[in-house]
């Protein structure tokens, strides 16, 4: 018995063998590297000299890094609610019992599918500023309210400094179409049971939403949330597509863009990996900070 | 059971198949008995194709070395890349602004003693262009397509208009501008503008030159605030006052891709546009009916003395570090930098040329009808490319940013350079630091 047993250890050690080679040479070992690159001098091309918290200090009085960390920031915050509330929304109104319900489910998540790059061209002609669609039908609409003088007149979206983020924060609600299946998968979670005793009691739809909808799919708002943070904090291809250098004037350059932009442009891997061990600490804290704020009010069946 | 096994077999078998095979359609195998030299390159479609037809030639040249050209896309960071995993092509196509910044990390061999045996030297080269590979009393690159740049205008906007020549000054320029722009009368919108200081965007690090100034000292000391920087940018927010800085991003904000037909100047939104030898050719392909011109950039009135002048442009030709076959690679940069690989690479570019002398064929057959301006123009003694310094890149990052918030209306000319200022000389400093610190300089 015994040695079947360790028999079949060897095995499964050796089944995960390719994943645990890979593991360590691609991600274990690059992550460790990391933290001793991040107080060195280094340029990937010649071997790294020691320069302690030199990297640390000089990235605390650097202004890019800490505009970078701004209009990071500014994106978590706005774009992270926004996205959660209009999921939930979605996901709601999915999970009606309607006809066509699996076409409007497939047409809702279709745009998750869009590659990135692809996403950016597109959305590259829907914010142009005089024939995209956006304008132009920011343009019809000011036509049929026209008698009451009103005139709409799109933003250039994409080279003011006031809209380029706001922009983006729009782009993003586009793709949450992967939250939103949680949601989905979540909501079939809700027991009937309750919805039917509050039915009983008279409850109104948004009372029901309210006491009996939100606080059972607590757990899932909150996994879906870290996640968008975690990936907020991380924006980085659409921009780098859409706004080169974070034009105009940077209102667009975010963290991950000036921490590639340092490593592979400038040439200094060693300032990279203390941003990248900053921003590490930032989503981790974050990350904490998230389960402690929501210790009381999420609801777990099981606990 | 029995059946399991055979499908088991045969799904192995697939897979391998699949994998022998699709390395067969990747790998290419040179010639038996000749050295296989990897030519890493940036350029795809025509431009792609005229290096080709330059390796097909030095291929077909001789028997003892086989190139293989490789087109790939974010070219210097995976020189980079490959150069720090030791595994490097042979000849890597960077860009001109590049070498500092290689040749300061050791990523690029020194090619002096390669020239000195081939007999390759200053005297065959356009100064402007040979100076872009000649870095820290050593050559690092050898040129392959260059450019110049020049003010290119739509012959036919100009004649609506009442202008009979291209101006000759900014302050030319200037009128011509009061007369070229158009507003939509019911929106206030602009239609049409003569000349837009931020298109293409590709020279906003040049404007201080055209107006007489410099970057740095060549040395120690960043120069970006300099009065004449500082003259340079208040023209270009002078734009952004008389037309309006909301009224100029929305209409620049419904710009098409630079190579399509809804490029601004090839559908007739801006009448006058700097640019490079290269826009000939999307001319003829998005608007091969459009009547154009071009001319030496305009010069400040009370500097006669900046007239006919240019920025030089280059690709380059390098050896990286770690290069397998660095001898049979120069061997292929040799046949590059003679009259006949000039001559085929610079007229399938439909470009000029980097040398001196080329026959008279090169100007007989280029498709460029303005070719002798473009050729003519890097020749002259204030010819400018980009500061040869590891810092570039951030140093272009800084002026992009400070171009924008002078256009936007955000600072004046003053402050954003003086941030610039402020912000480059300490990296400047700490740059030379570090390359004392490695023993690069003294």
């Amino acid at each position: 018995m015994k040695a079947r047993r360790s028999k079949e250890s060897i095995a499964g050690v050796l089944f995960a063998l390719p994943w645990l080679i890979g593991f360590t040479v691609f991600m274990l070992y690059p992550v460790c590297a990391s933290i001793y690159y991040s107080f060195c001098e280094y340029s990937v091309l010649k071997p790294p000299i020691y320069v302690g918290f030199e990297n640390y200090v000089d990235l605390f009085h650097d202004d890019i890094f800490r505009k970078s960390l701004w209009n990071t920031f500014f994106y978590v915050i706005i774009s992270v609610p926004l996205s959660t509330i209009i999921t939930i929304g979605l996901a709601l109104l999915l999970n009606a019992k309607i006809r066509g319900q699996a076409f409007y489910r497939t047409f809702f998540y279709l745009p998750s599918l869009v590659p990135q790059t692809a996403l950016a061209c597109l959305w590259l002609w829907v914010f142009n500023s005089e024939h995209g669609l956006l304008n132009m039908g920011l343009e019809k609409l000011s036509g049929h309210f026209w008698i009451f003088h009103w005139h709409i007149s799109g933003p250039p979206w994409l080279s003011d400094t006031t809209w380029s983020k706001p922009a983006l924060i729009f782009m993003a609600l586009w793709t949450g179409g992967n939250a939103m299946v949680i949601y989905l998968a979540g909501l079939q979670d809700v027991p009937v049971e309750l919805l039917e005793a509050s039915d009983l009691d008279g409850a109104s739809p948004s009372a029901k939403l309210r006491h009996v909808t939100i606080p059972m799919i607590s757990p899932v708002i909150l996994f879906n949330v870290i996640m968008a943070m975690i990936g907020a904090f991380q924006i980085f291809a659409v921009p780098y597509i859409m706004f080169p250098n974070g034009q105009p004037a940077q209102s667009t350059y975010f963290y991950v863009m000036y921490l590639f932009d340092t490593a592979i442009v400038y040439h200094k891997m060693g300032y990279a990996c203390a941003m990248g061990w900053i921003m590490f600490i930032l989503i981790f804290v974050m990350t904490l900070l998230s389960l402690k704020v929501s210790e009381k009010r999420v609801y777990y069946s099981g606990g | 059971m029995h059946l399991g096994a055979v499908k088991t077999v045969a799904g192995i078998a697939v897979i391998l198949g699949s994998v022998i095979w699709s390395e067969r359609i990747v790998i290419h195998n040179p010639p038996p008995g000749r050295v296989h030299v990897v030519y890493w390159e940036k350029w795809t479609d025509f431009e792609a194709d005229a290096m080709r037809d330059v390796v097909d030639a030095f291929n077909a040249s001789q028997d003892k070395i086989y190139v293989d050209y490789l087109s790939i896309s974010g070219i210097e960071n995976k020189t980079l890349m490959a150069v720090s995993g030791g595994d490097p092509p042979d000849v890597a196509g960077l860009y001109g602004q590049n070498v500092a910044q290689y040749a300061d990390d050791d990523a690029i061999l020194v090619l002096d003693d390669f020239c000195k045996q081939k007999g390759i030297s200053a005297d065959r080269y356009i100064p402007a262009f040979f100076k872009i590979g000649y870095y820290r009393n050593h050559i690092y690159s050898l040129p392959s397509a260059p450019a110049s740049v020049a003010l290119h205008y739509n012959k036919d906007m100009l004649a609506a208009a009442g202008i009979a020549e291209p101006p000759k000054t900014y302050e030319e320029l200037d009128e011509d501008c009061d007369k070229l722009i158009k507003r939509d009368p019911r929106t206030n919108h602009i239609i049409q503008q003569g000349f837009m200081p931020a298109e293409p965007g590709w020279w906003n690090f040049a404007w201080g030159y055209w107006f007489g100034g410099k970057l740095w000292n060549g040395k120690d000391k960043i120069t970006a605030n300099s009065p004449e920087n500082i003259r340079a940018f208040e023209w270009i927010q002078s734009f952004s006052k008389k037309y309006g800085t909301s009224e100029m991003q929305s209409f620049r904000g419904g710009f098409g891709a630079f190579n399509s037909p809804q490029n601004a100047f090839l559908d007739g939104q801006v009448a006058m546009e700097q640019q490079g030898v290269w826009m000939s050719n999307f001319i003829s392909k998005h608007a091969p009916h459009l009547k154009w011109g071009a001319v030496p950039m305009p010069y400040p009135k009370d500097r006669p003395d900046l007239a006919n002048l240019t920025v030089a442009d280059e690709d380059v030709l390098v050896i990286p570090r770690g290069a397998k076959h660095p001898k049979e690679a120069f061997e292929f940069i040799n046949f590059v930098e003679s009259q006949k690989g000039m001559t085929i690479l610079c007229l399938g570019q439909r470009k000029n040329s980097p040398l001196k002398e080329m026959p008279p064929e090169f100007y007989s057959k280029h498709p460029n009808p303005f070719i002798k301006l473009f050729s003519d123009l890097p020749k002259g003694p204030k010819t400018f490319s980009t500061p040869q310094m590891g810092i570039w890149p951030e140093y272009m990052a800084a002026l992009s940013t400070a171009f924008d918030e002078v256009n936007l209306m955000q600072k004046t000319p003053k402050e954003a350079l003086d941030d610039v200022q402020a912000r480059m000389q300490p990296k400047l400093d700490e740059s030379l630091e570090r390359l004392r610190r490695r023993g690069v300089i003294k």
